[in-house]
């Protein structure tokens, strides 16, 4: 019964479309997730690493900056994340096959290492945690300009033991700079589960040793998510320094599409790991509050597929890069 | 032109690069208040406030990190490496990630820092106050890499570097701060990364050297001119990209050529132009090219027999001369 639902989206001030189009994010992040597989494993594409189950805390996340204003250093997992802050599916599918045009490097780096100049997103690298440095660095050049804006980079919680999470906390904690540190908690750093990771409960828990607040919010909840970063981004903006937000997650799928977790991780728990699907749980709540019907979804998975097939379609066509260009952009060109 | 200490051109072509591009700022250990532990910033966070001399806590990779994302923002900064024996917490900032944003973004993201960093032995710093770094860092294709001798070489390169939209690695021998005064040009005077400079013209061995050494080769030259060998010594300055066709001509004006550093030989900034020399001019020399550099062990030793043992000096650069000359 819809009327009996809390309507918590209007609550947090969002309208029905822009829940509406938070869930189409969700949503859309996982069918271009699946459809990355499929090409993987048809030998189309040589590397997938997944988002799935962490579509929630990213779409969430992002969705509490502004696009084109704010800053993101992602790391390889943020495909929610860089759909919401303005690179399209188009692009996506681009990088996968590593095609000119992509974005993010041009068909030079691995799929998923995502970039993009016009967003403010910035080029990441694969050594671990290396970003939260850059986005500190940005969320410092900004504040000497006195420009309002918030950077935020992502990383998991493995990736949180690294020195570079550390220092940049530290850094920006005792410059109380405009950034959020957002740790997306899928509770496995490739094979290696929490327990082996972590000796405190929470990565969050580490925030008050750099002097800022520690946040613990339900990763598969969305509209939990916004809440937390919209808090985040408000005080940042304020000039109050930044926030490390610890989103809790699932891990839906082996760590990249070179790993097999059957070595590692038990079917039970993936099944139990499936109970907090975000996008279950989102359109759960799309049904209870009345913006979702069997009908509605349907038209919004064919528009999804359309836009699908149809950027896959223009990635697989383009041309790669010539090879005569390899040499370019070692320095800056005169 | 004024005449000034190395470490005093540091500091000045600094002050003025600051006064006039204020995305400039500096970043570092103790580089505030105390000016630097050799006080190559003393008196700058007077002018320019520490939102712009800012003393960082004690964290090399985050110096180079956060200097990154800020030049990627728009600023210039200039990080200090307190000693370069410290930059290895930052080294994976630096190769991976400094040095690769331009090629690897295809030229959308770029990084416009200097890192500064001391270097180089003779100090009675032992093994981690003393390390020369630079061949660890020509490796890597995305960085460029100066080391001057003078403080005019100073005051141009640091000015070309801290205007140069990639990263620049500005390695200063600590031996010199003090040690060597020279003439710097006033105004806006810049000497392009990727220079060398002929030190000194001679006719019969060209010498290739650069940083403390290189002082040492000019007066191990004096000291062989007596005895009518004629040295030509060429100071690199520019580790990455090296000057060529300067390399090239002062390698064939002679035929014979030594390569001086202070660093060890094995894999080191000589084994390059010696490479380079013998791939471009082979047929110009006279003479095998020799080497003279530190020895191979992993650092320099602190006692002072020990140190004397590892560091080069006029009389071993003028009796490798001299070996040379005589061939």
């Amino acid at each position: 019964m819809a009327t009996q639902t809390r309507n918590r989206h209007q609550e947090l001030g969002l309208s029905d479309e822009q829940m509406l189009e938070i869930y189409r994010y969700m949503l859309l992040t996982r069918r271009i997730d699946e459809r990355l597989w499929l090409l993987q494993r048809s030998g189309k594409i040589p590397f997938v690493i997944s988002a799935q189950g962490q579509e929630g805390a990213q779409v969430g996340a992002a969705y509490a900056l502004v696009r084109g204003k704010d800053w993101l250093a992602p790391y390889y997992r943020d495909l929610g994340k860089v759909l919401v802050m303005g690179m399209t599916p188009r692009e996506v599918f681009l990088a996968a096959f590593a095609k000119q045009g992509d974005p993010s490097s041009n068909g030079r780096q691995m799929a998923h290492h995502w970039g993009h100049r016009r967003w403010n997103i910035i080029s990441g690298s694969s050594p671990v945690a290396t970003q939260v440095l850059h986005a500190v660095g940005v969320a410092l050049a900004a504040k000497m300009k006195g420009h309002d804006i918030v950077v935020m980079t992502s990383l998991g919680e493995g990736s949180s033991n690294q020195g570079d999470f550390h220092e940049g906390l530290n850094f920006a904690g005792v410059h109380k700079l405009p950034c959020i540190i957002h740790v997306q908690n899928n509770e496995y750093a490739i094979s290696v589960p929490l327990k082996k990771q972590l000796a405190c409960e929470n990565v969050a828990d580490r925030a008050p040793g750099y002097g800022m607040p520690g946040v613990v919010v339900d990763g598969s909840d969305v509209l939990a998510v916004y809440a937390a970063f919209r808090e985040a981004v408000d005080r940042a903006r304020r000039g109050e320094g930044p926030t490390l937000i610890e989103s809790k997650c699932v891990r839906l799928t082996p760590h990249s599409s070179d790993d097999d977790d059957r070595t590692y991780r038990p079917r039970e728990e993936i099944e139990r790991a499936r109970q907090r699907d975000p996008i279950t749980r989102t359109r759960a709540y799309l049904y209870e509050v009345g913006l979702l019907d069997e009908e509605r979804e349907q038209a919004l998975e064919v528009e999804i597929r359309r836009e699908i097939d149809e950027a896959q379609e223009y990635a697989e066509a383009q041309p790669y890069e010539p090879v005569e260009t390899a040499m370019r952009h070692v320095y800056k060109e005169a | 032109m004024p005449v000034m200490q190395y470490i005093e051109a540091v500091r000045e072509t600094l002050r003025s690069e600051m006064r006039r591009d204020p995305n400039v700022f500096i970043m570092g250990e103790d580089v505030g208040k105390r000016g630097g532990v050799f006080r190559a910033t003393q008196g700058l966070i007077d002018e320019f406030g520490e939102e712009r001399v800012i003393d960082t806590p004690l964290t090399e990779s985050a110096i180079v990190g956060v200097g990154i994302g800020a030049a990627l923002y728009g600023m210039r900064p200039v990080c200090e490496i307190q000693f370069a024996d410290f930059i290895w917490p930052a080294m994976n900032q630096i190769i991976s990630e400094a040095a690769r944003f331009r090629y690897r973004s295809y030229g959308t993201w770029f990084v416009p820092m200097v890192i500064r960093a001391p270097y180089g032995g003779g100090v009675h710093g032992g093994l981690y106050h003393s390390q020369s770094v630079e061949a660890h860092f020509a490796h890597s294709p995305g960085l460029k890499i100066v080391a001057p001798s003078t403080p005019g070489d100073v005051a141009g390169l640091l000015r070309a570097a801290i205007r140069d939209d990639d990263p620049v690695l500005f390695f200063e021998h600590k031996g010199l701060y003090r040690a060597v005064k020279g003439e710097v040009p006033e105004g806006d005077y810049v000497i392009p990364i990727g220079k060398a400079d002929v030190k000194r013209d001679g006719r019969d061995i060209t010498v290739f050297s650069y940083g403390k050494a290189l002082h040492f080769c000019l007066e191990a030259a004096q000291m062989v001119a007596a005895e009518g060998i004629d040295a030509m010594v060429v100071d690199l300055r520019s580790l990455r990209p090296l000057d060529e066709e300067t390399i090239l001509n002062a390698a064939a004006r002679t035929g014979k050529v030594l390569i001086v550093h202070e660093d060890n030989a094995f894999m080191g900034i000589g084994a390059e132009v010696a490479a380079l020399i013998a791939e471009k001019v082979l047929f110009e020399l006279d003479a095998p090219i020799l080497r003279l550099c530190g020895p191979e062990v992993p650092a320099m030793p602190y006692s002072p027999p020990l140190e004397k043992w590892y560091m080069l000096s006029p009389e071993k650069v003028a009796a490798k001369m001299r070996e040379l000359a005589a061939f």
